[in-house]
């Protein structure tokens, strides 16, 4: 659908921003462009709807060069998100949504009712279309700032950094229910970031660029199992690569499978004593069938030493597991992120399998840096 | 008050007119200047590489002293109301110019580019983005100009404009304090008057959404 053909851009004054670039964008894929500022990306992107001219080599859209296009025919035909959103101040949300149907003359009862139609599609209430931007947080902004690309219905999208000023929680809902509409409408996206994270979890292809070149491209999967070179290794980042190797897939393979545990009925003594055995501060409680039924450390039985009680009147029953053939990859970003110090691996039926700790994703990064094979893994 | 009331009863007919005229010529000179400057403002921003010196320019315009343009235009244009109106028109471009084409410079960068990016024409970018964006400021330029002008326009009775210039004049020229204040006083209060309106207006022309903002702010 999107062809790049020999692309360059050459400034004046001779700076190559982009040189010779060559890429085919199938329809409905979702394409991230990532690389360090000055890779020239977000060049790239503009000479689609030719905000930047090109220099030299051709951009075909379903086969047809748009340098022979008008160029005002060209822009209303893409959709088109910019990282500082853009809202027009002066007009309601309705009518900011639905501008280049404005401007492509649609009467206005049905620009109104495309605008309420796309408002529904981000589960925003009707109320906000008479509404000024300036009344909206700043997620719901560039919400409105997405549906109004998708105002015209344009076969193809370019969103430059477009989640790139929005708090970290505001940011992961917006990507998923972007991606969400995405896939529902089938539209083909090209996505400028310099983030990751973001890349590997929108894109159907990231294209990793340096210098104005493209240096690999591939699915993230692809990317991340083998990357190209080292630039590609370093700019994912070791921890990415981590839940990558061939070898270690799946939580259940690191995990360390004799966790400390004590039944249900158990007394606080006897609890403080299986703490002490095994130098452990906490312990995982399960009932005489293996199932997980909480977690119980010192402090709780601090709190409580003096009443007597048993194991599941003081033990905590809200924590976060694990099943054990989920990718280590996304485990490992879970533990680090909301900053658990283990989470327990659980089978289907919550019996409980092992314990995976940060010691344990210290001694893998701790593999994949050094290439030691040891499976040295610490328990909790 | 016996003053006033004789003074009234035997040239109130004639402080009416010159207060008429006096509006006459300090609006028509406005108009011309809004119609001249707040294009020209416009094609300015798009030529910031000349606007600065163009700026300039018309400031040092601004410095000469009224009296002398105002002399100045008698061979020219002779005497009478078109000289007159001509010198303050020069002198309402500046605020207006100045107001226009920053107003529309300091608008936020990326909203031009996300309307060009939508495949907004050039045209339509003025229409829809920056006018009504730079409306507020544009207005403060042509109240300031308005406001001085009707100051000014006192002196076009100097080359026989006409307006409550007369009045000062012939006060001057006779020693009669009451003929001063009878033109300057209406003008004070002329002044006063448009500024509020022009305020007015200004607040119903902006548009609601940046209205808001600006509250918040």
């Amino acid at each position: 659908m999107l062809t790049f053909k020999n692309v360059s851009k050459v400034y004046e004054g001779g700076t190559k921003a982009v040189n010779n670039l060559n890429l085919e964008i199938n329809k409905g894929e979702f394409i991230v462009f990532i690389g360090p500022s000055g890779c020239g990306k977000t060049t790239t992107m503009k000479m689609v709807n030719r905000l930047i001219d090109i220099s030299d080599g051709e951009i075909l859209i379903e086969g047809e060069n748009i340098r022979n296009k008008d160029v005002v025919e060209l822009r209303r035909s893409i959709g088109y998100v910019i990282q500082q959103i853009g809202l027009f101040p002066h007009m309601t949300i309705a009518e900011n949504i639905a501008l280049v149907p404005k401007l492509l003359k649609w009467p206005e009862k049905k620009r109104y009712e495309r605008a309420k139609e796309l408002l529904k599609l981000v589960n925003m209430d009707p109320e906000y279309l008479d509404r000024y931007p300036n009344e909206l947080s700043g997620g719901q902004q560039q919400r409105i700032g997405v549906l109004r690309a998708l105002a015209a219905n344009p076969p193809l999208i370019l969103m430059d950094e477009p989640f790139g000023a929005l708090d970290p929680i505001t940011k992961d809902n917006l990507q998923d229910e972007f991606k969400n509409l995405q896939q529902n409408l089938g539209k083909t996206i090209v996505f400028v970031t310099h983030d990751m994270d973001e890349a590997i979890k929108l894109a159907d292809r990231i294209v990793i660029m340096r210098s104005g070149e493209i240096v690999q491209v591939g699915t993230p999967d692809e990317i991340l199992r083998n990357p190209a070179n080292e630039f590609v290794e370093n700019f994912l980042g070791k921890h990415r690569l981590i839940g990558q190797r061939e070898n270690l897939q799946t939580v259940e393979q690191i995990m360390y499978s004799d966790p400390s545990t004590i039944t249900e009925n158990e007394t606080l003594s006897e609890a403080i004593k299986i703490m002490k055995d095994r130098r452990v501060d906490s312990l995982l409680v399960v009932d005489e069938e293996n199932v997980l039924k909480g977690i119980i450390d010192l402090e709780m039985i601090d709190k409580n030493k003096r009443k007597n009680v048993t194991i599941s009147q003081v033990m905590d029953t809200s924590f976060y597991t694990v099943k054990q053939h989920v990718l280590l990859r996304d485990t490992v970003h879970k533990i680090l992120r909301n900053d658990m110090r283990y989470a327990p691996v659980v089978d289907e039926d919550n019996h409980l399998l092992g314990i995976i700790t940060r010691a344990s994703i210290v001694s893998i990064v701790y593999d994949s840096i050094w290439g030691d094979d040891s499976n040295t893994v610490l328990s909790v | 008050m016996l003053i006033l009331t004789s003074f009234f009863s035997e040239y109130g007919g004639q402080l009416l007119f010159k207060t008429w005229e006096h509006i006459y010529i300090s609006l028509i000179a406005v108009l011309l200047g809004i119609i001249v400057a707040v294009p020209l403002g416009f094609i300015l921003t798009r030529v910031p590489k000349i606007a600065d010196k163009f700026m300039s320019l018309v400031g040092i315009i601004q410095t000469f002293p009224t009296l002398a343009v105002l002399a100045f235009f008698i061979p020219l244009l002779g005497i009478g109301k078109i000289p007159a109106i001509v010198a303050l028109f020069l002198y309402s471009l500046l605020p207006i110019l100045r107001n226009t084409y920053t107003g529309v410079q300091s608008l936020n960068k990326s909203l031009l580019e996300a309307g060009r990016g939508m495949g907004m024409t050039a045209w339509e970018r003025i229409c829809m983005v920056e006018f009504p964006l730079a409306i507020p400021v544009i207005m403060a330029g042509i109240r300031l100009s308005t406001v001085y002008l009707i100051g000014w326009a006192t002196l076009a009775a100097y080359i026989g404009g006409g307006g409550l210039g007369d009045f000062i004049f012939d006060g001057l020229n006779l020693f009669k304090p009451e003929f001063i204040l009878a033109g300057a006083i209406p003008t004070t209060i002329l002044a006063l008057i448009t500024d509020f309106l022009l305020a007015r207006l200004e607040t119903k022309l902006t548009p609601k959404g940046i209205k808001t903002s600006a509250e918040t702010a």
